[in-house]
């Protein structure tokens, strides 16, 4: 009964001793604790317009308003898979399917445009998409595979699946409204832009309003005692799933607006972009802690590094390093966040 | 004269405020075998732990074979001989018996692993001990007990003076002990001083040379196995005062509200048979693996189990999930707090909240207006300090943090529930409390199982209640039958009569 290690018990009266200061002491309003904290607290935000601001100085062709839309239109399929899995990694989970899944769906759209009409194969893809995230969702909460596992399997699965029913090859879209939404605009904005501010609008909501949301989050800071609460968290993990496949049709349809074709080879390693972006977004992959905000820059961050690295003809080769490195620092940044915030 | 193996001069250990040993005293002479008893969370694991180095003392002296140590890591334990067998099991179930007896030193001070030459020495040194083991077999093949043969062998593969072990009978059957027991003899002989740490008392009047009797963190009493009686032991590990701490019980009433029946877990439970009241608060007692979290764990769809079933209110009910027993009205404030009870690091009002999130939702989405009121009121009902509704839990004292987990069972509106060690890791004051609220809960008429450690909390609190030993109801007490030796005697398994 009197077996924890000691340090568990310290944190624990830090933490007791950090609530228990008296209102009366209470920090004026721009205290140095205050602007820490409120730093610290946005750091992804800082890290973000840092990274403008050194942007612009590299080069003057950063700061302009067709740069930005560039920008922002390449940013929307990142976007919307990064919301999608980050459900999955509040979880505690990982999807590394989003990729493959993004391809099979554009594939199964361009094949089904002639047969079924734009509106029928559009609800085939995003059908699709959720599909192979329920099959990764049942396997992870109902199976107990590991998420890794299963949904490395899902991924070369679809992926598999994809090359099948393409022959391997681009499957062109002859479907002018299709092609149009892509490259359009609305109001002086990418109309593409448009689907992820519907998608950031749903997460958010998912995130902050909804029972769904909550349980989420409670399973992903503690999903031993979620259970002893009596809550079914297998129905929740098998959810983000779910949401994380539908997430990835949405975003390989839009893919797909963009180029015209349904491509089985779309995508490939973009798991790895969408995990950096979810990560550099301060989410852990622990489970229980991440933001759909920060998610967001956190994949506008990888898209205006992509950006300003090709403004400035960095070869390809050199740009993955640099993204590498990139990554590592925001993640660094984020531990040292939290030993800073421990701390005081 | 020769100074004693073992020396221990006031030894204290604290944990944040929880005082585990407050004045250890022990003198064991050389090459006896020595027993320590004592309750539940007297302190002997901790003992123990400081013994082999994973806990360093906050004061007080350890002299062994008269020269004063002070243990950082286990390494200079096992430097000074101090061989350990643990009460939980530490072999790693994938590896070889002989790999797990050499495991600190595979390659005999190379980087090679000699595979003939440590599977000899393997097989040589089980064989001096009686174990027909093969030390080529896969450590997780084994049955429980012959595992705890290779942890002997293992604490014995290194030069040894003393050997501490800790209940290392649990899980033996008779031949098994007297095996053991021929092995300690043996080594005794040789010089080797052995600490015996254990609640069955039969064994330690059959191997022991010397009893110390812990309790609360202090050293009791020494007693010699020669001249005292098994009641004397008993008294002295049980014999303090009820505090009143306690509210007046009230009488039950008479309807059944929870019955389980014939329920049996395979080499876990068996045929547990019980009965909880309206109003009525039931003990679960009974030694740490005796079965009693293991019924909860039924109770509550954790488990499955093979024969039986529950009846809540004249109903059979089945349970397979967790979100079943809520569904039926059953709670379960678990033992463990931090890791089961509540999600620390969320909101107390999303803690309360949680199981019965319909309550405070709309077509999924949450009502905030609701929830605050709702969790307000369960915070009066429950007089919980907190700073804001909205803090983390962790914010909270642990008492507070059990008022949390409660409130949270309060609010489904539950009418049984199961406490496992409600009151561990709280203060006195909280204590008190927390007993308060279940009389409350039981004034209503809900049905209230307690699993508890402590006696006087199961004496003063509850109705009646259940000893557990072994697996098996031992025995059934209420009323003035209610004592600590009475629970004790009935607590502690009979085994070698088999």
């Amino acid at each position: 009964m009197t077996n924890q290690p000691q340090g568990k018990e310290t944190t624990m009266t830090e933490i007791v001793s950090d609530q228990g200061v008296p209102v009366g002491a209470q920090p004026s309003r721009w205290s140095r604790e205050r602007v820490v904290a409120l730093l610290l607290d946005q750091s992804t935000l800082i890290v973000f317009v840092a990274m403008l601001v050194i942007a612009m100085l590299l080069t003057d062709r950063f700061y302009t308003f067709e740069n930005f839309t560039n920008i922002m239109r390449q940013c929307v399929p990142l976007g919307v898979v990064s919301l999608g899995l980050l459900f999955v990694i509040l979880t505690g989970g990982i999807d590394l399917s989003v990729g493959s899944l993004m391809a099979i769906v554009s594939v199964v759209v361009a094949l089904s445009i002639p047969t079924y009409g734009l509106f029928g194969a559009l609800i085939i893809g995003l059908l699709t998409g959720t599909l192979f995230g329920a099959i990764s969702g049942a396997l992870v909460a109902y199976f107990r595979i590991a998420p890794f596992i299963a949904t490395l399997a899902v991924m070369t699965i679809a992926r598999g699946a994809g090359l099948i029913i393409s022959k391997g090859q681009p499957e062109f879209i002859n479907d002018e409204g299709f092609n149009d939404f892509g490259i359009a605009s609305f109001l002086g904005l990418p109309t593409t832009v448009y689907v992820l501010f519907i998608c950031f609008a749903v997460a958010l909501f998912l995130y902050k309003k909804t029972v769904f949301g909550r349980l989420v989050i409670s399973i992903g800071s503690n999903e031993i005692a979620t259970r002893f609460a009596g809550i079914r968290v297998e129905r929740y993990k098998f959810g983000v799933y779910m949401i994380s496949g539908f997430a990835c049709a949405v975003a390989g349809i839009i893919a797909s607006t963009r180029t015209g074709v349904g491509s089985p080879i779309l995508a490939i390693g973009f798991e790895l972009d969408a995990i950096a972006a979810v990560v550099v977004g301060g989410a852990s992959l622990a489970g229980g802690r991440g933001r759909v905000f920060n998610t967001i820059i956190g994949a506008l961050i990888l898209s205006v590094i992509s950006n300003v690295m090709n403004l400035l003809n960095i070869p390809g080769y050199h740009q993955q390093v640099v993204k590498g490195v990139i990554i590592v620092l925001a993640v660094l940044l984020e531990s040292l966040k939290l030993r800073l915030s421990s701390r005081s | 004269m020769q100074s004693p193996a073992i020396v221990i001069e006031g030894v204290k250990k604290h944990f944040g405020g929880v005082r585990a040993l407050s004045d250890f005293n022990l003198t064991v002479e050389k090459g006896t075998i020595h027993a320590i008893v004592g309750e539940n969370g007297a302190g002997k694991s901790t003992l123990m732990k400081i013994l082999s180095g994973i806990y360093t003392r906050d004061a007080g002296r350890i002299l062994l074979d008269g020269e004063e140590v002070h243990f950082e890591t286990p390494q200079q334990s096992r430097e000074k001989g101090v061989g350990i067998v643990h009460q939980e099991l530490a072999l790693s179930p994938d590896l070889s018996v002989a790999e797990n007896i050499f495991l600190d030193d595979l390659g005999r001070g190379t980087p090679l692993v000699d595979w003939t030459s440590i599977n000899a020495r393997a097989g040589q040194l089980l064989k001096s001990f009686g174990f027909p083991i093969d030390p080529r077999r896969r450590a997780g093949d084994l049955t429980v007990a012959y595992q705890q043969m290779v942890e002997i062998t293992k604490s014995l593969a290194k030069e040894v003076n003393i050997l501490i072990l800790d209940e290392p009978t649990a899980v033996l059957t008779a031949p098994e002990i007297d095996l053991l027991f021929d092995n300690l003899r043996r080594l005794k002989a040789k010089g080797v001083t052995i600490l015996y740490i254990s609640h069955r008392l039969e064994e330690i009047f059959r191997i022991a040379d010397g009893i110390t009797v812990v309790k609360d963190g202090v050293t009791i009493c020494d007693l010699d196995p020669k001249t005292c009686s098994e009641n004397d032991i008993i008294t002295a590990m049980v014999g303090r005062e009820l505090k009143s701490l306690f509210p007046e019980k009230l009488p039950p009433r008479e309807e059944p509200l929870f019955e389980i029946r014939h329920l049996t877990r395979r080499g876990v439970i068996e045929d547990i048979n019980l009965t909880v009241h309206k109003g009525e608060i039931v003990g679960l007692a009974g030694l740490i693996g005796s079965g009693r979290t293991e019924i909860a764990e039924c109770i509550f769809g954790f488990a499955r189990y093979q024969h039986g079933e529950m009846v809540k209110n004249g109903r059979k009910v089945s349970v397979a999930h967790p979100a079943d027993a809520v569904a039926q009205g059953i709670g379960l404030v678990p033992e463990n707090r931090k890791e089961q009870g509540a999600v620390l690091a969320m909101g107390i009002d999303a803690n309360m909240t949680m199981s019965r999130l319909g309550g405070v939702s709309r077509f999924g989405v949450i009502r905030h207006g609701h929830e605050q009121t709702l969790t307000q009121k369960l915070r009066e009902q429950l007089r919980i300090k907190l700073g804001k509704l909205g803090d983390p839990v962790m914010s909270l004292s642990g008492g507070n943090q059990q008022k949390v987990v409660l409130a949270k069972w309060l609010n489904v509106g539950c009418d049984f529930l199961v406490f496992d060690e409600p009151t561990r890791g709280v203060d006195v004051g909280a204590k008190s409390e927390i007993y308060n609220i279940i009389h409350r809960l039981a004034e209503e008429g809900k049905g209230l199982l307690v699993i508890s450690s402590e006696l006087p909390e199961v004496i003063g609190l509850c109705h009646r209640v259940y000893v557990m030993a072994d697996g098996h109801v031992a025995g059934e007490l209420a009323g003035d039958e209610l004592s600590e030796e009475r629970i004790m005697s009935l607590a502690i398994p009979k085994r070698s009569i088999q």
